[in-house]
């Protein structure tokens, strides 16, 4: 079987689901002859390149031009059905992401193919590959199998193991042809603070509603009542930022913190929001609404710290704690601090 | 500006949805328009109000989906389209690009396309870009935020790393984020007006397409293991006794 992975970065930043992506190429191959192929494109891909030597591929492809420094899904989508032309893979793997999802969706139209996307499970049945993903916000999952060829397929990250990485592998990248033609012109950013990846992480510490109110707090002079509120939130989530970080976990937080101005979208756990499999989940004044579980529903394991003993997050919790999580989550923070010699 | 606004029907997000005999069913729970939708609709009014517009809401589903195209024009979209053919029992996601397309195309004269992110029941996220792709149209995906100047639109794409702004010709596809706004209630005005509204109805004949290759199929819907935990509540004399104890509990469950 011949696979191309594709490894998805920001800026040199490799999306750690990429190298899980390799690790399932290789498991698939059984007794059969195969070649694993990592496909990465951007500017200055040396670091990338031996990286994924090191997880595992058989060979690197890189589009390395200027031009494609910035991801462009119509550049990056014609460049790579541009080299599955050429190369005919039998299947195309891709981490899941905001990127992938538009760029598999957009070679799988120029490939005449289909895309199974998101999913937590791919094994070949017969000569069939059969891959599992859940759908109506993980109530139920579908197993489902690509008629098309290539076979394209997303993978949910975190949800297949990460190989090994052996740092004396290594090796020289093939170059492919770059096409850089795009009708989008990136104009530039506005990078949020340099945070650990939500849907990457292993362990997510999310606020709620429940963060504002701290009546021990007294907001800054010349606030009006919102601005108060929302001062008051923002210090709720320091508390939830130094939990996480002592953890190297990533901030999340429930629709209603974020629709009450409290944290950006992006942080946003849930229905409308990101799905999330840490293997630690510790939901800090989130009372749980049905949207929110749904979003946490892959979580190995869940704490929650909420003053009512009857919200409903506590029936998806390992642990929960009935408390003021203002008291409880700096005390958790210094004891993890203590624990774990930081 | 000639606005679209692609809409989907899914069961309600608090619908107890269940895998039986081979088939999804979600008991008396209700339709309605994709909460994702929602925001593509607030979206598209939002640009209709700056730039004096008009906004379409196309919709592909069975009969039913009427429902969720009167929910488009009572938030005040000034008409709907439903596509809707006996052929179409199983669609996967690029053939509905296909669709959307060739319904894009009948309408004609249009400037942009606007998606919700996904759509709650499949969650593929794909037919947004793959409907750009088939139209040939760039595609400014999960836009927070949407400017249209002088033949132009520029996004602030809402991305895991911040924000990217992009720019591109129209017309253009568009999918936006929940940052777009709330979606605004539909008026009783706009309820009236919905109640009375004709809906035509396309064919796959009217859009002249036969039925589009199906390229994934689901062989069988699994209702995954019921997550069994009884929660421990963790108490204590004080916080630090408390945090003390719960820190243990979860070093000793080795999930770091």
């Amino acid at each position: 079987m011949k696979t191309l992975v594709y490894i998805d970065h920001f800026k040199g930043q490799v999306q750690a689901a990429s190298w899980e992506a390799l690790g399932v190429a290789k498991g698939l191959g059984g007794s059969t002859s195969h070649t694993t192929t990592a496909v990465i494109f951007g500017s200055g891909l040396d670091s990338l390149t031996k990286a994924a030597f090191e997880f595992g591929a058989d060979e690197v492809l890189v589009a390395d031009d200027p031009a494609l420094t910035d991801y462009r899904a119509e550049a990056y989508a014609s460049t790579l059905a541009a080299l599955a032309f050429t190369r005919s893979p039998d299947l195309i793997l891709f981490p899941t992401s905001a990127r992938t999802r538009e760029l598999a969706a957009m070679t799988a139209i120029d490939l005449q193919t289909g895309v199974l996307v998101d999913l937590t499970g791919l094994s070949i049945e017969g000569n069939k590959l059969v891959g599992t993903r859940p759908i109506y916000e993980g109530k139920l999952n579908e197993r489902v199998v690509c008629s098309g060829k290539p076979v394209i397929a997303t993978l949910r990250g975190r949800a297949f193991p990460r190989p090994a990485q052996d740092k004396s592998k290594g090796g020289a990248a093939a170059k492919v042809e770059a096409k850089t033609e795009s009708p989008t012109t990136v104009e530039g950013y506005e990078m949020a603070e340099a945070a650990v990846s939500l849907t990457d992480s292993g362990v997510v510490v999310s606020g709620g509603r429940g963060v504002s109110n701290n009546p021990s707090l007294t907001p800054p002079a010349g606030l009006d009542e919102k601005q108060a509120e929302i001062w008051r939130a923002q210090q709720g989530f320091k508390l939830v930022g130094d939990l996480a970080s002592v953890l190297g976990g990533a901030v999340g937080a429930s629709r209603a913190a974020v629709d009450a101005g409290y944290i950006p979208y992006s942080n946003q756990v849930g229905q409308t929001g990101k799905t999330v499999a840490p293997d630690l989940y510790i939901a800090c004044g989130i009372s749980g609404a049905i949207q929110h579980i749904a979003g946490i529903r892959s979580a190995k394991m869940v704490v929650a710290i909420n003053k009512d003993p009857d919200a409903p997050i506590f029936k998806v919790a390992r642990y929960g704690v009935v408390g003021d999580l203002f008291q409880i989550v700096p005390a958790l923070t210094e004891a993890f601090k203590n624990k774990l010699g930081k | 500006m000639k606005i679209i606004a692609c809409i989907k029907q899914v069961p309600d997000t608090e619908a107890r949805v269940k895998a039986e005999g081979g088939k999804v069913t979600w008991g008396e729970a209700a339709l309605v328009i994709n909460p994702f939708d929602e925001y593509a609709m607030e979206g598209a009014l939002l640009q209709k109000e700056a730039t004096n517009g008009t906004v379409t809401a196309l919709c592909i589903g069975p009969e039913s989906a009427r429902e969720a195209l009167k929910h488009a024009l009572a938030m005040g979209a000034d008409d709907a389209i439903l596509v809707s053919d006996p052929a179409l029992t199983t669609l996967d996601t690029q053939g509905a690009a296909r669709i959307l397309a060739a319904a894009i195309q009948k309408i004609g004269g249009v400037d942009m396309v606007v998606f919700g992110r996904q759509s709650l029941d499949d969650g593929s996220g794909l037919t947004a870009a793959q409907t750009a792709r088939v139209l040939g149209w760039p595609m400014l995906g999960l836009a927070g935020q949407i400017k249209v100047e002088a033949g132009s639109v520029r996004a602030a794409r809402v991305i895991e790393e911040g924000r990217q702004n992009v720019r591109a010709k129209l017309p253009a596809v568009v999918s936006v984020v929940q940052s777009i706004g709330e979606p605004r209630y539909p008026s009783f005005m706009g309820i009236r007006r919905a109640s009375k509204a004709e809906i035509p109805v396309w064919s796959l004949k009217d859009l002249g397409l036969s039925a589009p290759a199906q390229l994934v199929s689901r062989s069988e819907f699994l209702t995954p293991p019921s997550r069994d935990v009884s929660c421990e509540i963790i108490t204590g004399a004080s916080p630090a006794e408390i945090a003390d104890k719960l820190a243990d509990k979860i070093l000793a469950e080795k999930v770091l």
